[in-house]
């Protein structure tokens, strides 16, 4: 993205000024470096985000924004239903409520590194990945229903896992309003054999170490001390929320003129918030939301079995889960608006009355995916990303590489192997789908965190790095 | 010039697209293009068939929904799909897909595919030739 088409605000804040059909500006936090680096489609779809009715505030881009569908990856637009503010599916994208939880194991790296390969290959057989994959749990009809309506709670009602977790998930694990009758029999009937199934592509389970901690004070809030062992579970509502997705997204894009929404490209497809098929979608999309914390929960259950064997001594308390494909309703300032994130995550900050007591002081857990050789990052959320982005970060590292081009270039026996050598373990059912997640298919995460942090969207407290990476 | 498809390049996914001498045979070079984002095409046996009937306003509609279908099936069967035949009218579509249970070890499917989106979705013809792409979110 060139400069010159940028207001520069401060080092780590861009305007794209409003003109022509903009109801508001654009705003990109990102360092100067990142910005260059930026698709131009990332300028073209914030500015389009930034034309919808009812947007508030601005289309905001975070610092790893990439070209994504109608909204860019990275992207955040709050909307204002008394405005003729609307909802879009493509705003929250296929893989609704994709998102990461981190568990503290309170082990060191040393007890794991004892039992390395017999972690990695017990997980690895307990945690069903890859394409066609399926979970050992089948719901009917009824049970769907309520797993749908209750998300993680439901999980946790069910036995898989425990109440104490529940506080340590966004919405304390159940996604209100959530409507399973608008959620079609087709995508119930993907999700059937699905739950507690992690998926694939960029969709893992890592064992992790702390190997830096920034900040000694929010870390000890969080937890969380050099060589600490977590375990980081990154998937979101499999095929029950691709299939949503996809639904909802022709019917708006059908739709849209009679709403009399023009829209600066279909991919942009969306409803009015009041409207029958924005509150459909909406229930549906909350639906999905508690099938991905649902799902979550299974996959934590099935982690703390695998270690309930192997290093009993270990605890698999929940640090946080966060999603960051999502739109929900939220008080900021005298509004309640309805903020799209997609690929981006909630970062509410200190004394958020949504936050459980123990992280009043510190703010949210902030977890940001990196691939698996270089690591990940644990931030919290800062009073300043509030009036930043309606309190919001970035989600990852984003691909420098499409998944052709990284299969051509390496192989995924040699990736493994490279990995091995650096003391971290891999297991995956699929050679072409570990070159095609190859570390060096990624871009630096560690640019987008450091960018997120100067920008005060969170605050960085510690670096992880993986010793075992179960891929998809 | 003959039936093709080509993968095109998207930052995070998978553009596909389906070049034929006639529309039937651009989407389905289209689907083709999309089975090999997970396996091999030329490595999926043909030894089930499942029919497929969809409906959409315009055909940029329809290509998305074709797919999505195909998506829908691979994934509720654990199928992959090889060879494909269709029938197109305005706004409608009749295909038959063959195929067979997705098998991880002679397969090595690298990633499933989500939905396909409106992103670079076109249906056109461009030097005598139809062309029928978008990109899928994987």
């Amino acid at each position: 993205m060139e400069l010159s088409l940028l207001t520069r605000r401060t080092e780590y804040e861009w305007e794209i000024p409003r003109r022509g059909a903009m109801r508001v500006p654009a705003v990109i936090f990102a360092s100067e470096a990142l910005v260059e680096r930026m698709d131009r489609k990332v300028y073209e779809q914030a500015v389009n985000v930034a034309m919808l009715p009812g947007i508030v505030g601005a289309s905001y881009v975070m610092p790893d924004a990439h070209w994504g569908y109608g909204f860019p990856i990275g992207g955040v637009a709050a909307f204002d239903a008394d405005e003729g503010g609307v909802i879009s599916a493509g705003g929250v994208g296929f893989d609704i409520s994709c998102g990461v939880r981190c568990l503290l194991t309170g082990v060191k790296s040393a007890e794991v590194r004892a039992v390395q390969h017999e972690l990695a290959d017990a997980l690895y057989g307990q945690i069903p990945a890859g394409v066609g994959s399926t979970g050992s749990i089948q719901l009917g009809v009824s049970e769907t229903d309520a797993m749908l309506a209750g998300g993680a709670r439901w999980a946790v009602q069910s036995g898989w896992g425990e109440a104490r977790d529940l506080e340590r998930i966004e919405e304390g694990g159940q996604m209100a309003g959530a409507e399973p009758a608008a959620v079609s029999a087709r995508a119930k009937q993907r999700q059937m054999d699905e739950m507690g199934t992690l998926g694939s592509g960029n969709h893992y389970l890592e064992v992790q170490r702390v190997s830096a901690i920034f900040d000694a004070a929010l870390a000890q809030q969080f937890g969380l001390q050099t060589d600490d062992v977590v375990v980081m579970i990154h998937c979101g509502s499999r095929g029950l929320g691709h299939q949503i997705g996809t639904e909802f997204l022709k019917r708006m894009a059908e739709t849209a003129a009679e709403h009399g929404i023009v829209l600066a490209d279909r991919e942009l497809a969306c409803a009015p918030i009041r409207s029958e098929l924005g509150q459909r979608y909406l229930g549906a999309m909350r639906a999905a939301i508690n099938c991905a914390l649902a799902n979550r929960q299974i996959l934590t259950h099935l982690v703390r079995r695998v270690f309930a064997e192997l290093l009993p001594q270990a605890a698999l308390a929940l640090l946080y889960d966060v999603s960051h494909n999502t739109c929900k309703l939220e008080r900021h300032g005298a509004r309640t608006l309805y903020v799209h994130r997609k690929g981006a995550t909630r970062a509410f900050g200190p004394g958020h009355p949504q936050l459980p007591a123990a992280l009043q002081a510190a703010g949210q857990p902030v977890l940001i995916g990196g691939s698996m050789g270089t690591g990940s990052y644990i931030l919290a959320g800062t009073s300043e990303s509030e009036e930043r982005a309606f309190s919001s970060a970035c989600h990852g590292a984003g691909r420098a590489m499409s998944r052709h081009q990284a299969s051509r270039t390496w192989r995924g026996r040699e990736v493994i192997e490279a990995l091995a050598a650096r003391g971290i373990i891999v297991r995956s059912p699929s050679m072409r789908g570990v070159a095609e997640e190859a570390p060096e298919a990624y871009k630096d995460v560690a640019e987008v965190v450091d960018a997120a942090d100067a920008a005060g969207l969170a605050r960085k407290v510690a670096r992880v790095e993986p010793l075992i990476c179960i891929k998809g | 010039m003959s039936a093709h498809w080509e993968h095109f390049a998207h930052e995070a996914d998978v553009g596909v697209r389906g070049i034929g001498p006639s529309k039937p045979e651009a989407f389905e070079q289209a689907a083709l293009a999309m089975t090999a984002i997970v396996a091999d095409p030329a490595a999926v046996r043909p030894a089930e068939r499942v029919h497929i009937e969809c409906e959409a306003p315009d055909d940029e509609l329809l290509l998305a929904e074709w797919l999505n279908r195909l998506i829908y099936e691979m994934a509720t069967r654990h199928m992959l799909f090889g060879r494909f035949a269709i029938e197109l009218g305005p706004g409608w579509l009749r295909g038959t897909a063959w195929g067979e249970r997705l098998d991880p070890k002679r397969h090595d499917p690298a990633v499933e595919v989500k939905g396909a989106t409106y992103t670079a979705l076109r249906v056109g013809q461009e030097n005598g030739a139809w062309i029928a792409q978008t990109v899928v979110d994987v």
